[in-house]
């Protein structure tokens, strides 16, 4: 039997789960006197899909972001691939590979859906502003390749109806969708999702957990998602990180993290004192 | 076609041209404006600098020559060679790019996220500021701004009119020309916006900044370039209206008439600076021509503004502007 938390083994549906990607190590975030993550460790191996859960308030989001260079923590280090991370711009953070959606939906409301994934691209091109004005050459050949990672991901995630919609029209479910679709046109080493199936009716986040599982199974892409709903992560994660009031209280598989008692206490309520 | 028809005609072309270079003034604003929601008073402070400094390293002048010579008491004010035009108008796209990245590292990388109020104030100092700097740098005398362009009457068109309408018109080349400039400029700016990395980067930026970021674009990167942009139509704005009447401090206040254009064609649009630049040129000119003389004339001073406001009660977000929807 292979140590899961290690990483290096393939899972009962034939995943190979990797090395360690991402590393946190006691991470500490306050913001003025307030703890928001007090002395984090956990690490997300590649290939395999990790959540983050807890509570409101728990400090999951904080959590991503930092993993996402939108938060500097004050105290701890960010290992990615085998090197310490510097403190870095989320724009940096970016074009390292990481990519991620929101909780509350950050997309470019006034350009079409083809735009929007497509800009998910930028950093997969290297030709000049003026042979791109120019439409030559390279610059041509680059566009059609972006182009064709793009369709690919419009067709993986069934969203060919709505390509040239502009956002700003779209449903809050397909406008998800979309977020996810940019964030996969990256071709991301890591992709972070905040709260994908936050807001979403019954069916809506069936066809969003059948979307991650996909992506993870088709592209092999790394997969950190926090999630407040607890069904629909055991489902899907290989393993869960609970977090509950900045701290860390359980770290494992579904079923280890689904038998800690303090799990089930911060769930049920018990009074912390 | 009786006179009356044929003079009004006449205006109106005129008024046209006029109102090319109030839609070049224009899009300077509404380009900074998109991207990153700051009213630019600067713009055509910037338009006066950057025709300054044209002349400037055109004429070989010596930059600061009063301060030095007030400091060393020396006497220089030249180099005492002649840049041709071409090479003089890419140092000056270089420095407007130094003054982008200046403007972005100095005053708005401290203003991220703060009140719109407090970032056009910023811009009111900037364009004070500049102003002065300019008048230090160049000194403060009317110059005179020739970059090549053909001036004076048009033969060809006054000629042609002149056989049909027994009237000719009079249109003069520089605004001919200005207007072929505007048109390219436009034409580039488009497929700027459309089809490369930085115009597509640069809509994203102006649509959603924790979006662009999360997809790898740089903020900073981004507003250095715009302002870069915005620099660059300043200085085509500068030559033309230099190229017009001369490259003096008045040139400022004569920007302020992209106001009412913007109001016009909304802030957010390059399409409504253009056609709110024509609306606004051919307006004043055709109610001068025509009102003007029953209300004793001097209206161009004022019908821009009225226009404008007029607009604003029965369409406040102009022609072309993003409908303003507040949901409850």
């Amino acid at each position: 039997m292979n140590d899961m938390s290690q990483g290096n083994y393939t899972t009962a549906d034939g995943r190979k789960i990797g090395n360690t990607l991402m590393e946190m190590k006691n991470i500490t975030l306050r913001f003025g006197g307030v703890v928001a993550i007090k002395d984090i460790s956990f690490d997300i191996h590649e290939g395999e899909i990790r959540a983050i859960i807890g509570p409101n308030g728990a400090g999951k989001s904080s959590m991503l972001n930092v993993v996402s260079g939108f938060y500097h923590p004050q105290e701890g280090e960010v290992w990615f691939r085998g090197e310490k991370r510097p403190p870095m711009k989320p724009y940096e953070v970016a074009r390292l590979g990481i990519a991620r959606t929101f909780q509350n939906i950050a997309l470019f409301e006034g350009m079409s859906v083809l735009d929007n994934i497509m800009t998910g691209r930028l950093n997969h091109m290297k030709s000049s502003m003026f042979s791109q004005m120019l439409w030559k050459g390279k610059a041509e050949r680059e566009e059609v390749e972006n182009r064709e990672v793009v369709e690919k991901v419009i067709d993986f995630l069934e969203i060919q109806a709505i390509r040239k919609t502009p956002v700003g029209r779209l449903p809050y479910g397909l406008k998800k969708r979309v977020e996810l679709a940019r964030a996969l046109a990256a071709e991301p080493k890591l992709l972070l999702l905040d709260e994908p199936m936050a807001g979403m009716n019954v069916e809506e986040k069936e066809d969003m957990s059948r979307f991650i599982l996909d992506v993870n199974d088709e592209f092999g892409t790394t997969i950190a998602l926090i999630e407040h709903d607890m069904g629909v992560v055991m489902d899907l994660s290989d393993r869960v990180v609970v977090m509950d009031y900045g701290k860390k209280i359980g770290d494992g598989t579904p079923d280890e993290v689904r038998n800690n008692q303090d799990v089930i206490d911060a769930y049920l309520g018990v009074s912390h004192d | 076609m009786p006179d009356q028809v044929l003079f009004a005609m006449e205006v109106m072309l005129n008024g046209l041209m006029a109102g090319v270079l109030y839609a070049l003034v224009a899009l300077g604003f509404v380009l900074i404006y998109k991207a990153s929601g700051i009213f630019n008073y600067a713009q055509g402070v910037m338009a006066l600098f950057s025709a300054l400094t044209l002349v400037g390293i055109m004429e070989g002048q010596v930059p600061f020559s009063h301060l030095i010579n007030a400091i060393f008491g020396t006497d220089i004010h030249h180099f005492g060679w002649h840049v041709p035009a071409l090479v003089a108008i890419i140092l000056t796209i270089a420095v407007m790019i130094l003054f982008a990245w200046l403007v972005q590292k100095v005053i708005f990388r401290h203003l991220v996220n703060q009140e719109p109020i407090l970032l056009f104030m910023a811009t009111i100092g900037l364009a004070y500021f500049l102003e002065g700097f300019g008048d230090l740098m160049w000194g403060s005398e009317i110059k005179r701004l020739d970059v090549g362009l053909p001036q004076g009457i048009n033969e060809w068109i006054d000629l042609t009119t002149f056989e049909a309408f027994g009237y000719g018109f009079f249109i003069d080349n520089l605004d001919i020309s200005a207007t072929i400039v505007a048109i390219f400029l436009v034409a580039g700016l488009i497929v700027f916006s459309q089809y490369t990395k930085q115009g597509r980067a640069l809509r994203a930026v102006a649509d959603d900044h924790q979006a662009a970021l999360s997809v790898g674009i740089s903020l900073n990167f981004i507003w250095v370039l715009v302002w870069s942009v915005a620099g660059f139509v300043a200085l085509v704005a500068g030559i033309m209206w230099g190229a017009k009447s001369g490259v003096q401090f008045s040139l400022s206040l004569i920007a302020l008439k992209a106001l009412p254009v913007l109001m016009l064609g909304g802030f957010t649009s390059i399409p409504g600076a253009i056609v709110g630049g024509l609306i606004i040129g051919v307006g004043e000119k055709l109610f001068e021509f025509l009102i003007g003389p029953m209300v004793g004339g001097a209206t161009e001073n004022w019908f821009a503004y009225v226009l404008a406001l007029v607009f604003l009660v029965f369409r406040p977000q102009g022609l072309f502007g993003e409908k303003i929807i507040e949901r409850v």
